[in-house]
């Protein structure tokens, strides 16, 4: 899933409190699944903004709302369409892709951001989520046997570790981050074959990846005849 | 690579290839233009190493850059080694500086991934890593082996101009001491495998582990692929050593050195014993083919180490070619 | 506000706050009469939007009352909801409300007397705050 994180407080109100009306609309489905915009987290920031709108004596009308998915047309029915309408400034807690598309369905709308997007990943444990995937584009993970060198590795190393592995764990965060490249190791020793870990891996295609420029997928069968 | 012919007009490459036990040192370019900086360093390593490394945005701190400081030494008559980290600069920047430097007379490379840019002065940066140290190695081999960049586009400007590759002695780095321990020796084989001809390690103050390391080295006789170098630095503090030990990922100690440089009354000159001795024992390694001796920011203690260590003169192969 | 007696919410775990707080009623301890007790099953029920929604709907004080540590009815309810207090006095901090004005405590089923003088303490902690409420406003002009 996509995880994402709320932002500061204050830059959330700062950016909203020149508007009068301003409809808080959640996302039903990564964000709300890493906490961080769905019913939930949109109930606690709508309040937030009431109290402090108050406590600064400004004028600030709040809605809240969430609907299942912010990047993708369906969701966003009559009642939701006319709410945003109503509303001088969206404060959206999905995710970037969220923010843009309301941008796109409401072209006069301002909406603003009250997520950082962080990365695509898993949860870990409850309240912990971790990166897994960096949407290279080309997955390599067959060669990798399922751990990904281009997001798990701080210097995306295809032919890792490097030499500040130490104990597992990686050295820009030995306390945080688990070293890919002996993630690597560990699964091909496992696995028992070490020694195809001798393979030199040559330079990646990155023209796959968000180096080739914004990517689009089509698929001809889905399309409708008409569009 | 091929022990039995050079295949640069390295300095380096030509003390390593008569079986010379060969010195490299270090040097650290300033963080200004100060010109006179490198000048001086070089000074005092000339003629007491055969060839010195110059470090590439060490710790990812903004520095002079490593090619027109080594361009610098050279006039000096200092050999450099340039070291380039692929976390700066993708496949076509460094492709382009390769060929520029080589212009410049430039003719050893060490090949490093790079301190992760968070350890340095720009950590907000961006980074690169484009390619890994094993691939640069890879792709140095490339330019120099079959006269092609990265891409397979001969080396050449235009179909009709002449093909000149830049002949580069290249080098790696190993580090003995980092983990997985029992995966260090075949990454050796990997770099060595990717086209590396020299091999300078992490410093050393693990000596069992290095001797380790070597022997797995020797079994799997990739001492004879490869030229291999110590990396030695000689401690200038028991505070300097328990720094290192507990913040440096990827350095090991045995616990008598740091016993050692506390009990001593003056620990520096502790340091530069712990050093000539270190010297000594991997002088009658086999498999060991010299010392690369860092001592950054002490650069003006080499020659009274090197000395010491009785390693003078240094061969003059030839007349070095500026 | 002088005079007025300030508006209470407190919520109460069915098994230990709000069974002290009917036992208070029955032995006759005087406990104020703005404190509105919300009961629920466990206070592990609490979550940060309904504490909020206390304050916006007017409430100038807000309790979450549970069972000791460690005789939680549903074992981890309190320890749950102690999270959660924290992080809503954290998100009252930041919409530059006092945080003072929320709070858990622990009271046991059988400590009727506790409860009251909870709740006496409390309130006079609210009047405290609202005689004062000079309130610096918590959120600073854009930068
Ligand atoms: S290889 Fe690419 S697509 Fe596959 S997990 Fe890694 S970043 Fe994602
Ligand atoms: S320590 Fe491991 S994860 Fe960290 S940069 Fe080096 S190889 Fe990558």
């Amino acid at each position: 899933m996509i995880v994402a994180e709320q932002k500061p407080f204050e830059q959330i109100f700062n950016s909203v409190k020149n508007y009068e009306n301003i409809m808080v609309l959640g996302c039903g489905t990564c964000v709300t699944v890493c906490m961080a915009g769905g019913e939930h987290e949109v109930g606690v920031l709508t309040k937030q903004l009431i109290l402090a709108a108050k406590q600064n004596n400004v004028n600030l009308n709040v809605e809240e709302l969430t609907i299942t998915r912010q990047c993708d047309k369906e969701f966003f029915d009559e009642n939701t369409t006319n709410k945003i309408k109503e509303a001088d400034a969206v404060l959206s807690l999905g995710c970037g892709v969220g923010v843009q598309y309301i941008v796109e369905l409401f072209p006069d709308m301002i909406v603003k951001p009250g997520v950082n997007t962080k990365f695509l990943g898993a949860n870990i444990s409850q309240g912990l989520w971790s990166e897994r995937c960096g949407g290279c584009g080309e997955c390599v993970l067959d060669e990798y046997e399922g751990i990904c060198p281009v997001a798990r590795c701080a210097k995306s190393l295809m032919n890792g570790p490097c030499g500040g592995s130490s104990n597992g764990m990686c050295e820009v965060d030995p306390e945080n981050i688990e070293c890919a490249g002996q993630l690597i190791y560990d699964r091909f020793k496992r696995l028992n074959k070490l020694e195809t870990l001798l393979e030199f891996k040559p330079a990646k295609n990155w023209s796959l990846s968000r180096d080739g420029g914004p990517r689009r997928v089509a698929r001809e069968e889905m399309m409708f005849d008409d569009e | 690579m091929d022990k039995n012919k050079t295949s640069s007009d390295s300095h380096l490459e030509q003390v390593l290839y008569s079986g010379e036990f060969t010195l490299t040192g270090e040097l650290g370019p300033p963080k200004s233009a100060d010109k006179n900086d490198i000048i001086e360093k070089a000074k005092s390593l000339k003629g007491y190493v055969d060839a010195s490394n110059i470090t590439d945005n060490q710790t990812a701190i903004a520095r002079m850059s490593s090619i027109a400081s080594g361009v610098i030494s050279l006039e000096q008559g200092l050999e450099p080694v340039i070291q380039i980290t692929t976390r700066d600069r993708n496949r076509l920047a460094i492709q382009s500086d390769v060929l520029g430097a080589a212009a410049l007379g430039i003719k050893n490379i060490l090949c490093l991934s790079g301190d992760h840019q968070s350890f340095g002065n720009h950590p907000t940066a961006k980074n690169v890593f484009d390619i890994d140290s094993i691939q640069l190695i890879n792709m140095l081999y490339k330019m120099r082996e079959e006269q092609q960049f990265e891409c397979g586009d001969m080396i050449r400007n235009g179909k009709k101009g002449p093909v000149v590759e830049p002949k580069i002695f290249i080098g790696a780095a190993a580090n003995p001491f980092a983990e997985p321990l029992d995966f260090r020796v075949m990454r050796l084989e990997k770099k060595i495998r990717a086209g590396a001809d020299f091999i300078q390690t992490q410093v050393i103050y693990d000596m069992d582990r290095f001797k380790q390391w070597m022997e797995e080295v020797k079994q799997k006789d990739l001492h004879k692929k490869v030229y291999i170098l110590a990396g030695i630095t000689p401690l200038k503090s028991a505070r300097m050593a328990k720094y290192m030990k507990d913040n440096v990922s990827g350095i090991s100690f045995t616990g008598d050195i740091i016993e050692r440089m506390e009990k001593a009354e003056d620990q520096k000159a502790e340091g530069i014993q712990i050093a000539l001795e270190q010297i000594e024992e991997i002088k009658s390694m086999e498999g060991v083919h010299g010392v690369h001796l860092m001592a950054i920011g002490g650069e003006k203690s080499v020659p009274d180490i090197v000395e010491k260590a009785g390693l003078m003169p240094r061969p003059s192969v030839k007349e070095m070619k500026t | 506000m002088e005079g007025k007696e300030p508006k209470i919410i407190a919520f109460c775990c069915h098994y230990c706050a709000f069974t002290a707080a009917d036992l208070a009623g029955t032995m006759r301890q005087q406990y104020p009469t703005n404190i509105h007790i919300v009961r629920l099953p466990c206070t592990g029920k609490v979550h940060v939007n309904m504490l909020l929604q206390a304050f916006v709907d007017q409430a100038d004080g807000v309790i979450v009352a549970g069972c000791e540590i460690g005789s939680c009815h549903f074992l981890e309810g309190n320890t749950r909801a102690r999270k959660r207090v924290a992080l809503a006095k954290q998100k009252l901090e930041e919409a530059g409300v006092d945080p003072e004005k929320l709070d858990m405590y622990y009271i046991p089923a059988s400590e009727g007397q506790l409860f009251a003088k909870t709740a006496h303490e409390f309130t006079e902690r609210i009047k405290r705050l609202n005689e004062n409420k000079k309130e610096q406003p918590g959120i600073t002009n854009s930068k």
